[in-house]
């Protein structure tokens, strides 16, 4: 009962979520360094292992150990998700400023870029490439795609801000007083959308990773590299499945889930936090 | 007139949309490291297919039409979107040669597009319910039970839902058929139960996740708009908590979930196309993976073209709606 009220305010939801992003960002980060073999290395271990305490999730029945590949596959994921959200946001923001603060054609075709972008549905576009491309993507090419499908999101509300901050009497003020545009931007109008970029940022590394592992999942994602969503291609078509070997295929859907939930609640209670302060200024 | 007015407007913007999003596609195979057409000469040649070089040569041909590759490039744009938005023409299907591509998007269509409208209404109507029932108690435990199980629902990509759901359902507890097959004569009732029974779970991993969203989103509104004067004011003239809620809360609650679902649409439409893949259910997700497995491009291009114009016109429908259901937006 305690927990379901904490769980009522935007902190603890935000604690919880870090806790849970931390987790999995230390996991990834550090244990790669200390797997015992390369584990997209066929038969480095025994085939077909249940869960032991050598084998802590199992082994595959290609004789891969299921603990490294995860660790290797989240670090890959997340530095897919993390590169992604960045480019995404910084190119969001800048031109969503450019276009609300500088107004006219430029806005104009701005505005219609995003528009246009927030309609056209991603992965369609990158199975065609896929397809086209010699049947799989390497991963860089699938982060650049992603860029171009997701600064508009950020892109938009950092416009709509701009918009009203141009006619706010503190900007004028700062105008007026001969404060030049950039640090009007940088000092009066950027804290206003911090806290929402801060949000969408991290609502990016999830969009990010998830459409990289639906991409996976159907097996068009980059093959040399282990993501969370390849190893459940591999888990499927190695059948995992048929062969009852849960573990295997579990695994990586229960990492997918956990850290999806620990973004969505950081990304939702700084959307909160930072909704509350924007109230009380 | 004004009414007129944005809506003539919004047609505007969807046409340059649409022509945008071709525009896209236009370039995709031209931005690619190797040429498209020899890839798809080596996939039909690691077959096992045996052709003279004349048949090369033809079906090299067929496919530059097909990709538009003949002429100067404004030639082969013009060309190209000529051909997709006057004509509707994709060419021949090569994998199932020589229906055209056309008729195996129209047959997928209904599939595709019955799966994600039922769901997303169900979802709907559920988590309308549910959210709006739990926005106005929001300290009682119940309310905050759904909001903890909507918060770990959300964030789940509707495939991995897909998945976690046939692991459960058809490989441990083998309840549910793991791949779809419909069978029953045509307009029967055995039919329509088949198409129920084998869209079940497809649809459960959809109506879930938007399901959470819907209960989040309309529980913090209804929390919001209970503390507003009209709300207030209605309670004071004595009506009961149903028609408050139907009447005054609930209409105020739903305008800002459709904006929301005009820009998930694509999010949606790609979560659907994986959903579809996982449990062979026929719409359009399957096809574009079987163009992509069997090498077919012109049914590939054509799959693709479609699911861009598809969700364009889905975000315009509901941008149209939208004043409809606003009165502040048509008055203005």
């Amino acid at each position: 009962m305690r927990i379901l009220k904490l769980f009522e305010n935007a902190p603890f939801r935000l604690y919880l979520g870090l806790f849970l992003v931390a987790l999995f960002v230390l996991v990834g980060a550090i244990l790669p360094w200390f797997a015992p073999a390369d584990p997209l290395v066929w038969y480095t271990t025994p085939r077909n292992q249940d869960p032991s305490w050598t084998y802590p999730l199992g082994t595959t029945s290609l004789g891969q150990d299921v603990f490294w590949l995860l660790t290797w596959a989240l670090r890959n994921s997340l530095i897919l998700g993390l590169l992604v959200a960045f480019f995404s946001t910084l190119i969001g923001v800048f031109l969503g400023l450019a276009a609300g603060y500088a107004g006219g054609w430029l806005d104009r075709v701005l505005s219609f870029l995003m528009d246009a972008l927030l309609c056209i549905p991603s992965l369609p576009i990158l199975i065609l490439m896929a397809a086209l491309f010699g049947g799989q993507l390497a991963l860089p090419i699938v982060g650049v795609a992603l860029v171009l499908f997701n600064w508009p999101y950020p892109a938009r509300q950092v416009r709509a801000v701009a918009l009203t901050m141009r006619e706010r009497e503190f900007v004028n003020v700062a105008w007026f007083s001969g404060e030049s545009s950039v640090r009007i931007l940088v000092r009066h109008i950027f804290p206003y959308i911090a806290g929402w970029s801060a949000a969408n940022f991290i609502n990016t590394v999830l969009v990010g990773i998830s459409t990289e592992s639906a991409l996976a999942v159907i097996g068009l994602s980059s093959a040399q590299q282990a993501t969370l969503g390849t190893m459940i291609y591999w888990a499927i078509n190695y059948q995992a499945l048929l062969a009852e070997r849960y573990v295997w295929v579990g695994a990586p859907v229960l990492a997918i889930v956990l850290m999806f939930i620990g973004l969505f609640l950081v990304s939702s209670g700084l959307s909160m936090r930072s909704a509350a302060r924007r109230m009380s200024v | 007139m004004r009414l007129l007015r944005y809506i003539a407007g919004r047609l505007v913007v969807y046409a340059l949309v649409v022509v945008f999003g071709l525009t896209v596609l236009f370039f995709v195979p031209r931005l690619g490291p190797t040429d498209p057409i020899e890839a798809m000469l080596a996939k039909v040649a690691s077959q096992g297919a045996y052709m003279d070089a004349s048949q090369v040569d033809a079906l090299r041909q067929s496919l530059a039409d097909t990709f538009g590759l003949s002429g100067s490039l404004l030639e082969q744009y013009w060309a190209f979107i000529k051909r997709i938005l006057l004509t509707g023409d994709f060419g021949p299907s090569l994998s199932m040669y020589p229906t055209p591509v056309m008729e195996l998007i129209m047959n997928a269509l209904p599939w595709t597009f019955g799966l994600l409208l039922t769901s997303t209404l169900i979802a709907w109507v559920l988590g309308n319910f549910v959210g709006l029932l739990s926005g106005w108690k929001p300290e009682s435990s119940s309310s905050r039970v759904m909001e903890g199980v909507a918060i770990c629902l959300y964030p789940i990509p509707y495939y991995i839902l897909a998945l976690v759901l046939s692991i459960l359902f058809s490989y441990i507890w083998q309840i549910f058929p793991l791949t779809t097959t419909i069978r029953g004569a045509p307009w029967s009732w055995n039919l329509v139960t088949s198409i129920l029974w084998n869209s079940f779970l497809p649809g459960a991993s959809i109506v879930i996740v938007v399901f959470g969203w819907w209960v989040i989103s309309v529980k913090a509104q209804t929390t919001a708009l209970k503390e507003e004067e009209f709300v207030r004011y209605a309670r004071l003239k004595g009506l009961g908590d149903g028609r408050i809620l139907a009447r005054y809360v609930l209409p105020n609650a739903i305008l800002p979930q459709i904006t929301f679902l005009a820009l998930q649409i694509g999010l949606m439409f790609n979560g659907s196309l994986i959903t579809e893949i996982l449990f062979d259910y026929p719409g359009l997700g399957l096809l574009i993976y079987t163009a992509v497995l069997q090498g077919d491009f012109n049914l590939l291009m054509g799959t693709i073209s479609l699911s861009v114009i598809a969700v364009a016109t889905a975000t315009m429908v509901i941008d149209l709606i939208y004043p409809l259901i606003d009165p502040r937006i048509r008055h203005r």
